[in-house]
């Protein structure tokens, strides 16, 4: 009982107000995305739907939600439903550890780390599941690539956390980001400067995102895992794929960008840690995503597989050993 | 050597970098983008659109019933029917244009002897029943009625290249 009035009153209103911020930041997001693309396009984008187009992400919601949801024939119903949802549920779960500002976090655990990494590949099910339960080869196709892919990218982007963890000597994202307190030159970015490109490219490659999108590759594989998919169905794949866009942004900012702290130092407003310095540093890597979206091609299956395997691997088992002598002795504005 | 050289040039990122500066200046370029229905494209003189029959300024109609246009149509989108009208002129009693055979070629206009068929530039149209896309004698009298002034100086400034 204690345990379950702890949660109601504590908590949901946290669970609430993460929940629908992130929802409503997908929406915008794509909205931003279809802006930040024309833009690079020399096009405009949507600009019809209210004013200058703001009101689109609400018009393409409503239109989700009322087309019909077509089941395959021969589809697995079950498994065809759960797999949106998995996407969804774990895209969402991963936010609880997720330190907004110093003390703003839902749970507070010492193993948040681990449980982010466990959250965003357990998201892999969810499509590996869709393309199962389609029963269709291009869908097929595309969960096979999805898996190879997410298989590769993990370990490279595990070892760029293990440099992380090293680096911090803490598993908790609050201490992560607590221990690059005190302006620009603190952040783990210099340090873990390979580690960060690699955790960033991985993560593009984890969330299926262009240039590694070979697990839709449209021209390809017509939309890969989600060919079937249509109404909301096809929504919670959309909400889940763009809400682990945006912790991965989130998480890069929080390891690697000194998450709320500001990067001046001094007392004025400026130096003052706050959400905003967090949620800018993230905005930062969302609109890398589709600034490369909008500037490279998507790799070819095979060249994944390589940069993956042959790069990134070595270079990050590397890199950790140098962050481990960098720590022994004490190096840098950072471990002193 | 050359490939190791290569692969240490690619750690650096320095392609993708150049890539995506391009994109970048992209963005902040004027857009191309016209926003249809309120900018338009300019149009030339010749643009070939919706047809009309135009008249001769006492109200006269122009056509002649020879059937030109009717032969010369490589869509066989023309149908004309004639007959001897009470002055004893030779005169379309039907005169059709199916604008779902059309392939707006322009062939009518320049076969007709009296610059009796014209293509306008008009292209914003629709149909909103089954049928609709024949057009009759009366329609394509109305347009040109409608659009004379507009069809005249399109024509005449097409003139002199002719
Ligand atoms: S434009 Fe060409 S296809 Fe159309 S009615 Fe005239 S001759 Fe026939
Ligand atoms: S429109 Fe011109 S070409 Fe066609 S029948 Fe009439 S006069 Fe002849």
């Amino acid at each position: 009982m204690e345990l379950l009035e702890f949660l109601i009153f504590d908590n949901l209103i946290y669970i609430l107000a993460i929940v629908l911020g992130v929802i409503l930041t997908v929406a915008y997001l794509t909205y931003f995305e279809r802006k930040v693309i024309a833009f690079m396009h020399v096009r405009m984008g949507p600009n019809r739907v209210g004013p200058r187009g703001l009101l689109q992400p609400f018009a393409d919601v409503l239109k989700l939600l009322t087309k019909e949801i077509i089941f395959p024939k021969n589809a697995n119903k079950f498994l065809f439903l759960i797999a949106p949802i998995i996407t969804l549920a774990t895209a969402f779960a991963a936010w609880a550890v997720v330190p907004f500002a110093d003390g703003m976090v839902l749970a507070d655990i010492n193993a948040g780390l681990v449980y982010v990494l466990a959250m965003t590949s357990l998201g892999v099910y969810g499509v590996i599941i869709a393309g199962w339960a389609s029963n269709s080869k291009y869908a097929l196709l595309g969960a096979l690539r999805s898996a190879a892919q997410i298989v590769s990218y993990e370990i490279a982007m595990g070892f760029a956390l293990v440099g992380v963890l090293v680096a911090a000597g803490s598993l908790n994202l609050s201490e992560i980001v607590r221990g690059q307190e005190g302006g620009l030159v603190h952040w783990y970015i210099w340090p873990l400067l390979p580690l960060f490109l690699i955790y960033y490219i991985s993560g593009v490659a984890e969330t299926n995102r262009a240039p590694f999108d070979v697990a839709e590759g449209e021209s390809e594989i017509v939309a890969g895992f989600h060919v079937e998919y249509s109404g909301a169905a096809f929504a919670l794949f959309f909400l889940g794929e763009y809400a682990n866009m945006i912790i991965i942004s989130a998480l890069t900012a929080l390891m690697f960008l000194g998450g709320w702290y500001s990067p001046f130092t001094g007392d004025s407003w400026i130096a003052q840690p706050s959400i905003f310095w967090f949620l800018g540093k993230t905005s930062i890597f969302l609109y890398a995503y589709f600034w490369l979206r909008a500037s490279l091609p998507r790799y070819r299956y095979d060249q994944i597989m390589r940069l993956g395997w042959k790069v990134f691997i070595p270079i990050t088992i590397v890199w950790i050993f140098v962050v481990a002598v960098m720590k022994v002795y004490h190096v840098g504005p950072w471990w002193n | 050597m050359t490939k190791i050289v290569r692969y240490l040039k690619s750690l650096t990122l320095n392609e993708i970098r150049k890539g995506l500066m391009l994109t970048q200046k992209y963005f902040f370029k004027r857009k191309f983008t016209v926003r249809y229905p309120e900018e338009k494209t300019p149009k030339s003189p010749r643009f070939r659109g919706l047809h009309a029959l135009r008249r001769y300024p006492n109200g006269e109609e122009r056509c002649i019933a020879c059937k030109l246009c009717e032969a010369v149509c490589p869509a066989a989108a023309i149908t004309i029917d004639s007959d001897v009208r009470e002055d004893g002129s030779r005169r379309t009693t039907k005169y059709e244009i199916d604008l779902f055979k059309c392939i707006y070629c322009g062939f009518c206009e320049e076969s007709c002897p009296v610059d009796s068929i014209v293509e306008t530039d008009i292209h914003e149209y629709h149909f909103e029943s089954m049928g609709k896309n024949v057009m009759t004698k009366e329609q394509l009298l109305a347009v040109g009625d409608m659009y004379e002034e507009q069809i005249a100086k399109t024509k005449q400034e097409d003139a002199k290249y002719r």
